[in-house]
């Protein structure tokens, strides 16, 4: 309750800006920032730099590990791991590329074309949120069943032997294949892309597509001189938030797909939780931060939006 | 030749509509297994219709305890980050301090590091410091990845909002307390509740920071990655099912709550 005897009396004839009220608030922005910061700096900060230094540890479980400077690590971890450095990079952008596909046209019609149909198909995109991803993404499994109508479909249609033909499928099935652990993975993500990818088509002003028409433009003309362009910041933070978290995943690898299609993150989590080699684990995971910030950084500057936060 | 003609004025809405099947398909299998009575262990044949499951939706031994335990988390997560969150936007927003790049980064980094990464790093302090693994180091991971994704969105409300509707209270001489707690707080609520609900979400389905700073602990996703391996009981699509209705219903009744309020205003 001290603010309130603080403040000046209501009636003072208006004080020099600078002095009573700015001091008061000088401390206010630090005391503010203090606490989330101070759990970001000991449980985001601190952690990174205690695994970076994993990494250059050697030693074993039962004697402990010391820190030598050992880099070899990194090199024997690449060189061991990087058929799942490149799978990762791989499903995780081909994941990305079909989730702004899809994502795309469901963005625009909650934006331009839903009228009152809007809230109801906001709620239907962000309500599965609710029943865990876990149990969703097992529901791929019964979709994509051997035998079953989706695969009996695509067989029908021959599209199986083109997947097969192009490696990511085999043997007439779709489960265990590279073709499920993508399709899990665009599912998973997809409302990462559709979110604010309608936030900026949202604000895009309506009457600028009739001044394209009126203008002569074709509706594609109008899309492609008008909307798409308007549209980027989404696109650009739709992608990050589907390639950032799909390339660390290992869930839709391991509940989807088989030991072929491992991921880079089950070979951490694996080497983390069950193999217990901490260094080699340390480095991997700090491999692939170092690639996905790159990524990030040029991506951000090379697409020139700084803002988004 | 009309039928082209419509087929090329609606094929936004055509392909919109795909991708939302393709979103909700799952959960139309997820609802209609639940009432699936499976042969073996595993519930991903459809055998018969039977409402057993949910008829006793705690059958399973375990399930009800780890989805008690999640949604305790996710409150407790919540209340933590919203309260954390809210002060730093109000702060990024509001004031002007000393190395606000810093501070931007800092909150920016946990949202653009793969989840793994940043499991795996908490886990090694966790392991460093000795503690011990369980609800606590559950909670303080949940708060952390929790906390950007509230400042971002009380920031977002916060930015929108007009500085003179503040000057006005002034001017009528309120206080900075009572400016605070009569203007402010009731202007940025909307933004506060937004970050809250996506904290409880993100902290309620959260997995892998989860499976590796728990130890032997286990919540609902846990739970359900534990019965993929061994068998999965009919029960979890219940438990999935009725979230989701729950879900879709509260926010539907909310919404009707809000409208009323909009039309007697008017």
């Amino acid at each position: 309750m001290a603010t309130v005897t603080e403040a000046p009396p209501p009636l003072a004839p208006p004080a020099p800006e600078t002095k009573p009220p700015r001091r008061r608030g000088r401390w206010t922005p630090y005391l503010l920032l203090l606490p989330g910061l101070l759990w970001l700096v000991v449980f985001f900060a601190l952690p990174v730099i205690y695994q970076a230094s994993t990494s250059v540890q050697t030693g074993s479980l039962e004697e402990g590990y010391k820190v030598t400077w050992h880099f070899a690590t990194y090199w024997d971890a690449l060189s061991e791991y990087w058929p799942q450095f490149v799978r990762s990079v791989l499903y995780a952008a081909s994941a990305t590329v079909l989730c702004l596909l899809l994502g795309y046209p469901l963005a625009y019609l909650i934006a331009f074309r839903a009228g009152r149909w809007r809230n109801l198909i906001m709620i239907l995109v962000i309500a599965p949120f609710f029943t865990s991803f876990l149990i969703r993404t097992l529901a791929w499994k019964t979709i994509l069943a051997d035998g079953g109508p989706v695969v009996g479909a695509l067989d029908a249609l021959h599209v199986l032997d083109v997947t097969a033909f192009l490696g990511w499928t085999a043997d007439d099935r779709v489960l265990a294949t590279p073709l499920a652990v993508v399709c899990g993975l665009t599912y998973n993500f997809l409302p990462f892309m559709i979110l604010p990818l309608y936030t900026s088509l949202e604000r895009i002003d309506p009457r600028l597509h009739e001044a394209a028409g009126d203008l002569y433009a074709k509706p594609s003309t109008t899309f492609r001189k008008v909307t798409f362009p308007l549209s980027m910041p989404g696109v650009v933070s739709g992608t990050l938030l589907t390639f950032i978290p799909a390339s660390g995943d290992y869930i839709n690898s391991d509940l989807l797909g088989s030991t072929d299609t491992r991921m880079v993150g089950n070979v951490i989590q694996s080497q983390f939780l069950r193999i217990l080699d901490y260094p080699t684990a340390a480095a991997l995971s700090f491999i692939l931060m170092a690639a996905i910030l790159a990524v990030v950084t040029v991506y951000i500057r090379k697409s020139g939006t700084e803002d988004l936060v | 030749m009309a039928f082209v003609n419509w087929f090329k004025r609606n094929v936004v809405v055509i392909a919109g509509l795909l991708t939302l099947a393709y979103l909700l398909l799952p959960n139309v299998v997820v609802t209609v297994f639940s009432f699936n009575r499976p042969k073996g262990r595993f519930n991903y044949e459809w055998q018969r219709f039977s409402t057993d499951a949910w008829r006793d939706p705690c059958g399973v031994s375990g399930l009800c305890e780890s989805l008690g335990l999640s949604l305790q988390i996710a409150f407790w997560a919540t209340l933590g980050a919203t309260l954390l969150g809210t002060m730093i936007a109000f702060a990024l927003v509001r004031y002007r301090f000393r190395a606000r790049g810093a501070v931007n980064s800092l909150i920016f980094l946990p949202m653009a590091m793969p989840e793994v990464v940043m499991a795996a790093s908490l886990l090694t302090l966790f392991l460093n410091m000795g503690a011990e693994l369980g609800f606590w180091t559950i909670l303080i991971a949940h708060i952390m990845f929790c906390l950007s994704f509230v400042v971002v969105a009380v920031k977002a409300r916060v930015m929108s909002m007009d500085p003179r509707l503040e000057q006005a209270a002034q001017d009528l001489y309120a206080g900075p307390a009572q400016t605070f707690l009569r203007v402010t707080l009731p202007i940025a609520a909307p933004g506060i509740a937004a970050g809250a609900l996506l904290a409880f979400a993100l902290s309620f389905d959260d997995f892998i920071i989860t499976n590796f700073n728990a130890g032997s602990t286990v919540t609902f996703p846990m739970f359900v990655w534990g019965s993929a391996q061994r068998g999965t009981p009919v029960q979890i699509n219940v438990i999935g099912t009725a979230m989701f209705v729950i879900a879709v219903l509260l926010v539907l009744v909310s919404m009707a709550v809000g409208n009323r309020r909009k039309r007697q205003k008017a």
